[in-house]
């Protein structure tokens, strides 16, 4: 496997790039694994990738039903940011943001992580002060952050309205220069290619049916391509936890939702930057093909359609337009929908459960992607020691019994 | 020599209106009736733009929405539109019009050496660099986002005003062509309610370009009689520039309605463009088919259109889009295009068929006008940069895998190109079905509905006249009896002209070494090549989706409508599958880009975002300056300043006014719920923490409310008015949250319980008259009840008048003052605002406003919910423990407050901070922290939720949320701040003025 | 959009609804008695089934009253709606 750089790129320019190996195998399954990853997903590929680098194991194979990264991972709006409020978010989506950091040059893939800083706007007297209580939190935590003026957003980003007349008028913004966006196809692809290389099987279109066990114990799983036995299963479905949790026989604190996005025409750069509202429901940045990328509220009721409804992108679409009147004459090409697990409190759920060798890793809500290299690396640690790591400890499913909830609900506007 | 393309007569543009208009700068001439496209045409302009990746020269390939070339940046100013598609812009007199994406200009463009390097920029060469060094990825970005996007966004804002429609029918027709139309008369005439959309100016589609006949005449002539016909119904709705771009669950369709565009700048008034909702009983789909193009080396240039897009030109817009014309095709459709051209006096020098032989009468016929025929021939490279000079045409084997013999060139300024035909199966597939592959026909025809909805010709993969006609006529009869009416099927007639199997046709065999050769385009908008499919999946990318996303095929504004099916057949060619197990990437909307601002409509601004509620003294507080804060959906005076003052000496002035004589605060917005019935009281105990069965009438309580998480939700007074009456008071933003909740309780968990519950914050308006001389303010006012203390004690609650008005007057505080609520119906609001002002002149009565309000409860310790609490606080952590009832079995979220996090001792709790140096205010949401030398992350013990100066005490106040804090009174804690200041504050208890709480009971 | 039918006013547009998530979650009788493992299980578990869902709405814009409805979470399709107390469809001697 040739190292991806320009030197490679005109090697094999001259070959008529002929000679590019795979960037991934695809293996057939084997009998047996000392770890099953089911979910081929951003935060699936990247336990793999971390299970093999940093714990030294490499049998181990990651089970897709579909094709890796069509999730979620190929669905969101592809926004990072490290700015939680509490301690135990903070840390967690911290110590991903130090991964994104580098994440290209570990792979050897250019995820086009862009650190062009995210704005969270407040519109309304609690939400200012909710924005300093974050900010100051960040800061306290070493996270990068500060707050800005609304004359400061306006010269960062001289298209935005900050009419003091309008409805919901801007009264300033929380500002993580680190924040930024990435290329979400290409986290999953560089993931699985850096995995790969180290030995994990990556086996797509195979749907693990049943998650099979003995006295307690998980024992392998049987799936559209047979039988697999593997003493260590590591479930990472974003969308469909509640599905393999029931599986295994337990139910989760998870309901799954339809969250839309949806993308303009490509238009010459007109945002350099990541601005979030969560009092007028919508986000909004510009990938580097010049589409304006928009995500938009959750819906109500629960589905699995990876379609929502079209009120909630009406709505969304005018807040857009509240915020950018320059941008009613410029024209949506395309929307579509994933399926996010929100927890109660709207933090993942990642640990061990009631059966042994079963580890979870859900329920990431809206924040998911964000999250994908911190995520895949506390869980391989969780699963290669069986036991949680301290950034991933108090995110164990039984926060639900003892009442210890991370409220990231309570830190209000704060979209993910 | 304008408009040198333009053909003698023919055409559906109007002669008589010769319109000027410009491209790039330069001027030119068209027809009322031309689109842009159609014009630069006729006036043998080819070169229209340049491609994404490379910038080549590109030309106009199509006459419609699968246009991914003919993109053009539409006027300037705030009326500017990007990335407009010049074959669906219809040409109005002074049209400005320049191409996207090329710098400094069209013809010579700096880009484009982007081309000379076009070998190290294959699919996704961008994951594979710009990664060294690591600092440089922003700055190689900058230059990426500057090379990408196509047109530019408006500077200014928009002028123009979006409306929505809705609308319920019988029948949705989608598509005016003959099979929409012939639907459309039968299901009308059988009494349907029937809507009829269409993406262009006219109705008709493809056949607008055809020169057959129906029922006899022209075909054209027997379109405008049907719709003539259907525009005499007043059942029916005809829409024209209206795009269906989004079929949803249920039969709702939202259509685009284009309004003004067509017209001059000077002539738009109105709505610019209609978003229809419409929800139908029935839908027939009659999108029509799309051609496909053919996919050969340098298959992008100039001069290359699509056979069909050919005929349009020559015969709806009476253009003639080259000089010397070579057809290449692979089924019978084109020939009919071959004679289109020859009609129009386009020299035809060949048709190019990669069938070994071709016999049907039409075939016969372009042979027998002249034309050589050129069969089991395949077009294999072409020549001319800016604008197609020469095609190249071999022999292909009989198996169709290579081509062989010597390349035969024909000079020529016009390739018509047909690969065969792709059904518009979008809405079906959007509505929920799976296109199904016909390996027949070479094409995805509509798969099973899963909702009311029938396909019907070119959508039903039926491309002959006399089928369209059929299908359409009986797709109108079945959807009009489905919906209960009784259809008389009348299928118009057509002449039936047989033709022969296509022979389909992927990537085209090459003389070149497979990937070496020129390239061999796809996706013309995005650059996508036989080439980059072909590494895509020697590189692992198999599924469709994920080639898709490596190349970037179908992202552009076409949605791959040109290219897509050609990428997914080359895609199973590469892997050696079917087509079928390929399969189709999935279509979402938006059929085509539709205006943001459609969406949004009206529902912009001030007033119509989202209604801001305001109480019946607004305008009062309007003028006496008040400036206001926005609380829930509710505008709230904040401060009311007078000339000179800032936010804190205004509140200052407010504070002390309250304190020393009376202050005059509009409450009307804090939510009040009637909670009525022989079981209120029992509900009220399940509801709230603390006890209300012994409530004593005309008293009132206040109360928390739990979530069942055992967290603290809302809190509020609550009035008993009478033994199964209560007056349920809530925060302003909670109000609605509240009533729903309770509503949830009430109907789902205890339908026996006999409660009623009637939001009734609109119904009063509520002054608080605060202060030590609000009894002789309110008392003055209000007839019918005994002010005195003793008679009106605190928590108290009576009726009176003011006037002829009845009013409530609740002596309740929550400032710790002696104060009133006076409430009378909402529509007399201002009247008495008005009354206790003037009674309160002699006290110098002072309206104040919601900050003044806070830091009046602040002083006296009292919790705002939503800002003191988070969702994470108890009763206990604020230190309210006496509201939790000790006797009651159960309250919602009792048993929560048992759980070990609940009950832990190090919770965060609610406590005051005192400031050493009495000027400093800790601003709210400051962090609180033991040590503030510890390193970063810095341990933090809490956070300040409230902060003011009291003018009143005459020092800083704060609230906050301590670890233990219950526990600490007395010690010390830091707030480093962002600016490197670190204030110290000691801990202590909340209440900061009239600790013994005897003011209000005065 | 949905069209749902409301059991009290009959068929009117998604819009006026709001979901409020699983229907026939029985608030324990004596919730003291519950263990927390109990307890978490009443407030936070969920079926969410991928498939046929029974599911709480609001006619937050009409009636004002909950009611329940059936729906299938991949397609959409509410195949039934009954007002609360009304046996499930499909349960009915069970």
């Amino acid at each position: 496997m040739s190292k991806y750089s320009i030197f490679s790129l005109v090697r094999n320019a001259i070959s008529y790039h002929e000679n590019w190996a795979a960037a991934w195998r695809s293996p057939e399954p084997k009998q047996e694994y000392d770890v099953l990853i089911i979910g081929g997903g951003g935060h699936g590929l990247a336990t793999a990738y971390y299970l093999a680098k940093e714990h030294g194991m490499t049998n181990i194979a990651v089970l897709e039903k579909g094709w890796i990264g069509g999730g979620n991972t190929g669905r969101n709006t592809t926004i990072v940011r490290s700015n939680y409020l509490w301690d135990e978010s903070a840390h967690l989506y911290e110590k991903s943001m130090k991964l994104w950091e580098g994440l290209s040059q570990d792979l050897n893939y250019n995820v086009m992580f862009s650190q062009r800083g995210v704005y969270n706007l407040g519109h309304n007297l609690q939400d200012m002060r909710d924005i300093q209580r974050r900010v100051n939190a960040n800061r306290l935590n070493g996270i990068d952050g500060h707050v800005v003026t609304p004359e400061e957003i306006k010269r960062a980003i001289p298209e935005i309205n900050i009419d003091q007349g309008c409805r919901y008028p801007i009264l300033g913004a929380s500002f993580q220069p680190r924040g930024g966006v990435a290329r979400h196809d290409a986290v999953a692809w560089g993931f699985a290619r850096g995995a790969d290389l180290r030995g994990v099987d990556i086996i797509q279109n195979c749907e693990v049916t049943a998650i099979r066990q003995e006295n307690g114990a998980v024992t392998g799983v049987e799936t559209t391509r047979g039988s697999i036995n593997a003493k260590k299963i590591g479930v990472v479905v974003a969308g469909h936890c509640s599905v393999l949790a029931e599986m295994a026989g337990f139910r989760m604190p998870i309901e799954s939702h339809p969250l839309q996005a949806l993308v303009s025409e490509p238009i010459k750069p007109v945002i350099n930057t990541v601005i979030m509202s969560n009092a007028v429901h919508g986000y909004i940045s510009q990938s580097d093909k010049g589409d304006l990328v928009i995500g938009a509220g959750i819906d109500s009721y629960n589905g699995y359609g990876q379609r929502g409804s079209f009120p909630t992108i009406e709505h969304t679409v005018a807040a857009i337009c509240e915020m950018f009147p320059i941008f009613r004459r410029v024209r949506m090409n395309r929307q579509w929908g994933g399926i996010v697990d929100t927890a109660p409190d709207a933090c993942p759920i990642i640990g061990n459960t009631s059966v042994k060798g079963l580890y979870f890793n859900c329920g990431w809500g809206t924040g998911g992607f964000k999250a994908t290299p911190g995520s895949g690396w506390v869980f391989a640690h969780n699963v290669a020691t069986g036991e949680p790591h301290e950034l991933n400890r108090p995110f164990a499913l039984d926060r639900f019994v003892t009442g210890f909830l991370i409220d990231e609900h309570g830190a209000a506007g704060v979209a993910h | 020599m304008s408009q040198r393309f333009r053909t003698g007569q023919g055409g559906r543009i109007d002669r008589e209106q010769e319109i000027e208009f410009t491209f790039n700068g330069k001027p030119y001439t068209g027809m009322i009736g031309d689109t842009l496209c159609s014009a630069l045409l006729a006036n043998g302009v080819h070169l229209v733009g340049r491609s994404w990746k490379y910038h080549r020269p590109r030309g106009v390939v199509s006459a419609g929405a699968e246009e991914p070339n003919a993109l053009f940046q539409l006027e300037k100013g705030n009326r500017t539109i990007p990335n407009a598609r010049g074959t669906q812009v219809e040409l109005y007199p002074d049209l400005d019009a320049s191409s996207v994406n090329c710098w400094p200009n069209l013809d010579f463009d700096l880009l484009s050496v982007n081309s000379w390097f076009s070998r190290l920029m294959p699919a996704g060469f961008y994951y594979k660099t710009f990664m060294w060094p690591k600092s440089m990825w922003l700055k190689y970005e900058h230059f990426i986002r500057k090379a990408s996007g196509l047109g530019v966004a408006p500077r200014e804002p928009d002028p123009d005003r979006y409306e929505h429609s809705h609308r319920h029918c019988d029948v949705l027709v989608v598509g005016g062509g003959v099979a929409g139309l012939s639907a459309a008369l039968v299901a009308a005439r059988a009494g349907a309610r029937v809507v009829v959309a269409d993406e262009q100016s006219e109705f008709g589609g493809l056949t607008l370009a055809s020169r057959a006949q129906i029922d006899g005449v022209e075909a054209a002539r027997w379109i405008d009689d049907a719709v003539a016909e259907l525009r005499g119904m007043t059942e029916v709705t005809l829409l024209p520039r209206s795009t269906v771009f989004g079929y949803h669950d249920y039969n709702f369709l939202t259509i685009n309605q284009r309004l003004t565009d067509h017209l001059p700048l000077t002539e738009r008034f109105g709505g610019r463009e209609k978003l229809w909702q419409v929800r139908a009983h029935q839908v027939v789909l009659a999108t029509g088919a799309a051609e496909r193009p053919l996919i050969f080396a340098n298959n992008d240039r100039p001069g290359i259109m699509l056979a069909s897009a050919v005929s349009t030109y020559t015969n709806r817009y009476a253009v003639k889009p080259g000089s010397r014309a070579v057809v290449f095709t692979n089924n019978d459709s084109a020939y009919q295009s071959a004679l289109d051209l020859n009609a129009a006096g386009v020299e035809v020098t060949a048709v190019v068929d990669a069938r070994s032989d071709s016999t049907s009468e039409i075939a016969n016929t372009v042979r027998n006008s002249g034309i050589e025929v050129l069969n089991g021939s395949v077009v294999v490279d072409t020549a001319g940069r800016k604008h197609l000079r020469s095609v190249q045409v071999m022999r292909l084997s009989a198996d169709g895998s290579s081509v062989s013999g010597n390349r035969k060139s024909f000079d020529c300024d016009l390739l018509a190109i047909s690969g065969g035909w792709s059904p518009v199966v979008h809405l079906n597939a959007q509505s929920g079905a799976s296109p199904v592959w016909d390996d027949e026909a070479a094409m995805f025809c509509p798969g099973e509905p899963t909702q009311a909805q029938v396909s019907a010709g070119g959508a039903n993969g039926t491309l002959d006249l006399p089928g369209c006609l059929r299908e359409g006529a009986a797709a109108g009869a079945n959807a009009a009896n489905a919906c209960g009416l009784e259809a008389k099927l009348a299928v118009p007639a057509a002449e039936q002209v047989d033709s022969e199997a296509i022979l389909p046709l992927w990537a085209l065999p090459s003389p070149y070494t497979r990937g070496r050769g020129p390239k061999a385009f796809i996706d013309l908008q995005n650059d996508v090549g036989v080439a980059d499919i072909e590494l895509a999946v020697r590189e692992g990318f198999q599924s469709v989706e994920h080639v898709k996303r490596y190349t970037a095929m179908g992202f552009g504004t076409d949605q791959g409508k040109l290219g897509n099916i050609n990428g997914m057949g080359i895609l199973a060619q590469t892997m050696g599958q079917t087509i079928a197990a390929t399969g189709t990437t999935t279509y979402r909307p938006n059929y085509t880009p539709v205006s943001f601002g459609a969406f949004a409509g009206q529902n912009l601004g001030e007033h119509l975002f989202d209604p801001a509620r305001k109480t019946a003294m607004h305008g009062w507080h309007e003028e006496n300056g008040a400036s206001f804060e926005d609380v829930g959906q509710w505008k709230r005076p904040w401060y009311y300043p007078r000339k000179g003052e800032s936010l804190d000496d205004a509140v200052n002035r407010e504070c002390l006014a309250v304190r020393e004589s009376v202050g005059i605060l509009d409450a009307s917005t804090l939510g009040k719920i009637e909670v009525r019935g022989p079981d209120a009281a029992r509900f009220l105990e399940m509801i709230y923490t603390n006890n209300w069965m012994k409530l004593e009438i005309g008293k009132g309580r206040y109360g928390f409310m739990l979530g069942e998480d055992g967290m603290v939700m809302d809190d509020g007074v609550t009035i008993r008015i009478g033994e199964d009456h209560f007056l349920m008071h809530t925060t302003t933003g909670g109000a609605a949250g509240v009533l729903a909740w309770m509503e949830r309780w009430l109907q789902t968990e205890w339908p026996e319980m006999e409660v009623f519950l009637t939001s009734v914050t609109d119904h009063w308006a509520t002054a608080a008259v605060v202060g030590p001389k609000s009894r002789d303010v309110v008392s003055s006012v209000c007839d019918g009840i005994d002010f005195l203390a003793a008679a009106f004690p605190f928590m108290a609650s009576k009726t009176g008048s003011i006037g002829d008005i009845e009013c409530r007057v609740n002596r309740i505080s929550f400032s710790g003052e002696l104060a009133y609520e006076v409430n009378v119906p909402a529509n007399y609001g201002r009247f008495m605002w008005e009354k206790l002002m003037q009674a309160g002149e002699p006290y110098d009565i002072t309206p104040y406003g919601t900050e003044t309000m806070h830091v009046l409860r602040a002083e006296k310790g009292y919790v705002i919910v939503g800002q003191d609490t988070d969702g994470s606080v108890t009763v206990d952590d604020l230190g309210l423990g006496w509201a939790l009832s000790k006797t009651k079995q159960d309250f919602i979220g009792k048993r929560s407050l048992n759980r070990p996090d609940t009950l832990r001792k190090d919770r965060k709790q609610l406590v005051g901070l005192l400031t050493d140096d009495p000027a400093t205010v800790i601003p709210e949401g400051a962090q609180l922290v033991n040590d503030p030398q510890a390193p970063l992350p810095m341990p933090m013990v809490g956070h300040v939720s409230s902060s003011y100066y009291s003018a009143c005490c005459g020092h800083s106040i704060a609230m906050a949320l301590v670890k233990g804090g219950h526990q600490r009174m007395g010690e010390t804690v830091h707030a480093p701040l962002a600016n490197g200041r670190v204030i110290k504050a000691t801990i202590t208890t909340p209440v900061f003025y009239d600790k013994e709480g005897s003011k209000p009971n005065a | 959009m949905f069209l749902i039918e409301c059991p009290w006013c009959g068929v009117r547009d998604e819009t006026e609804f709001n979901c409020v998530g699983e229907a026939h979650i029985v608030r324990p009788l004596e919730p003291e008695k519950l263990s927390d493992e109990e307890w978490a299980d009443y407030l936070f578990m969920r079926k969410n089934p991928k498939g046929m869902h029974r599911e709480q709405w609001l006619h937050v814009a009409g009636c004002r009253r909950y009611f329940n409805a059936e729906r299938d979470t991949v397609t959409y399709r509410i195949s039934a709606t009954y007002r609360i107390g009304e046996q499930a469809p499909g349960e009915a001697g069970k």
